[in-house]
């Protein structure tokens, strides 16, 4: 190998001055490393573990916050729907009943105002009857008179004559009547 | 490459072991130790300036120093030690992947141009000096001394008569070899690697001036070359950093284990 002046270098024969050197600087580096670097980075990454787990709890409370929500909302829309279903069918129920009342008041107004037409009617006829019973007794009786020529102030005998001829006319119209 | 003198003549002379031995800049204070000086500024400088505001929400450049932190205390430190124990230390394997990573890469940066790993000084400083008893005194206040020993000499699961020949084995890894393997490892690729380097780049500057006529061309060649080689420098660079923090790693991991 070539020489060099003075002695012979050999790499594999490590100097003293180096090895002392190359271990105080790195001593020096390790506890620059120990004290200052790994610390902040290690604080960096449990604030980070902290924060993105922080977010993860917060996330799925928030989750099950609106999911619970939702469960509540679908709830009260069944209940909604149910209530409004249960109204319908009420008012369905009482339109009947109303319905019905009114058809029963209307059917009771009618045979009462047929009721009372018809006792107007009787009440009327008989009026009638009363009338024309006593309008025909004194007709008669002056026509009677007329013809006959004869008083008929006689009171009882005038009486007995017109009361005959009167139930001879009922009986005729009332064997007419059975008759229709 | 500066370190080395062409021969004045026509005379190809390669580098030798000879270019590691550089003369001292002042008093005995050589280039090598000034790099790792530097490098320490460096790394503390990096580290303390990045760390200075770190936010929850990373920005750009935060992630990248992240990047950085989490590929040492998650792929290197986590995965060898275990998420039980990795934390104590993690600043030690941290160091140690910047330190080798930042002195390696020294090798390509110009002007400086040296790989201050490739004096085997550096790597025993920290294989010899610091992971080894940091792994045995790990060891033993886990286990007791020995529990520990036992626990690195004796791996269950073996007959008997095996033992014999592997608990002697065992020691010699474990207590002789570890160590200087991981230094030699970093120190042979760096040395290697440097005078690779300087191979291609000696030869080019040869071939340009001193080739006749035609040989001149070729020096476009060992240009190149050398242009390839800074390259995969680069990556051997890396990776025996890599390596380096990763096998510290690996036999902490190895002394704090409960079982084989």
């Amino acid at each position: 190998m070539i020489l060099a002046a003075g002695e012979e270098y050999n790499p594999v024969m490590p100097h003293v001055a180096e090895i002392i050197i190359g271990l105080i600087a790195f001593l020096l580096l390790l506890w620059v490393l120990r004290k200052f670097v790994v610390p902040r980075f290690e604080k960096l990454y449990e604030e980070r573990t902290a924060k993105i787990e922080g977010g993860i709890e917060k996330a799925e409370k928030a989750q099950a916050e609106a999911e619970q929500a939702l469960e509540q909302y679908k709830a009260q829309l069944a209940e909604a729907r149910s209530e409004a279903a249960k109204i319908r069918d009420d008012a369905r129920l009482e339109a009947e009943t109303i319905k019905a009342e009114l058809r029963a008041e209307a059917e009771q107004e009618a045979s009462r105002i047929v009721a009372q037409g018809e006792a107007q009617l009787q009440q009327q006829r008989a009026q009638l009857v009363a009338e024309l019973r006593a309008d025909l007794g004194r007709n008669s009786v002056a026509l009677a008179s007329r013809i006959v020529g004869e008083s008929l102030e006689d009171e009882a005998r005038r009486r007995g004559t017109v009361d005959r001829f009167l139930t001879e006319l009922d009986a005729g119209a009332d064997g007419a009547g059975a008759r229709n | 490459m500066g370190a080395l003198v062409l021969a004045a003549g026509d005379e190809f002379t390669p580098p030798t072991a000879e270019a590691f031995n550089l003369p001292p800049i002042f008093g005995w204070v050589t280039k090598p130790m000034l790099l790792i000086v530097l490098s320490v500024v460096l790394i503390i400088g990096f580290f303390l300036l990045s760390s200075r505001k770190l936010s929850v929400v990373p920005g750009k450049g935060q992630f990248l120093v992240e990047s950085f932190y989490d590929f040492g205390r998650n792929n290197i430190a986590r995965e060898q030690i275990g998420s039980k124990d990795f934390l104590r230390f993690l600043p030690l394997i941290l160091g140690l992947f910047s330190f080798v990573l930042v002195n390696n890469l020294f090798g390509i940066v110009p002007i400086l141009q040296f790989p201050t790993m490739s004096h085997i000084g550096f790597p025993l400083a920290l294989s010899v000096l610091v992971v080894y008893p940091v792994y045995h005194y790990a060891g033993i206040r886990r286990h007791g001394l020995g529990g520990y020993l036992k626990h690195q000499l004796v791996p269950p699961g073996a007959p008997k008569a095996v033992y014999i020949l592997l608990t002697p084995i065992e020691f010699f890894t474990k207590f002789i070899m570890n160590p200087l393997t991981l230094a030699i490892r970093v120190f042979a690729a760096m040395f290697a690697g440097h005078l690779l380097i300087m191979l291609f780049g000696i030869s080019a500057e040869f071939l340009l001036l001193h080739g006749d006529g035609i040989t001149k061309i070729f020096s476009v060649f060992s240009f190149g070359g050398a242009l390839a080689i800074t390259f995969i420098e680069v990556l051997i660079m890396s990776i025996q950093a890599f390596i380096f923090a990763l096998l510290s790693a690996n036999y902490i991991g190895a002394a704090l284990a409960d079982e084989h």
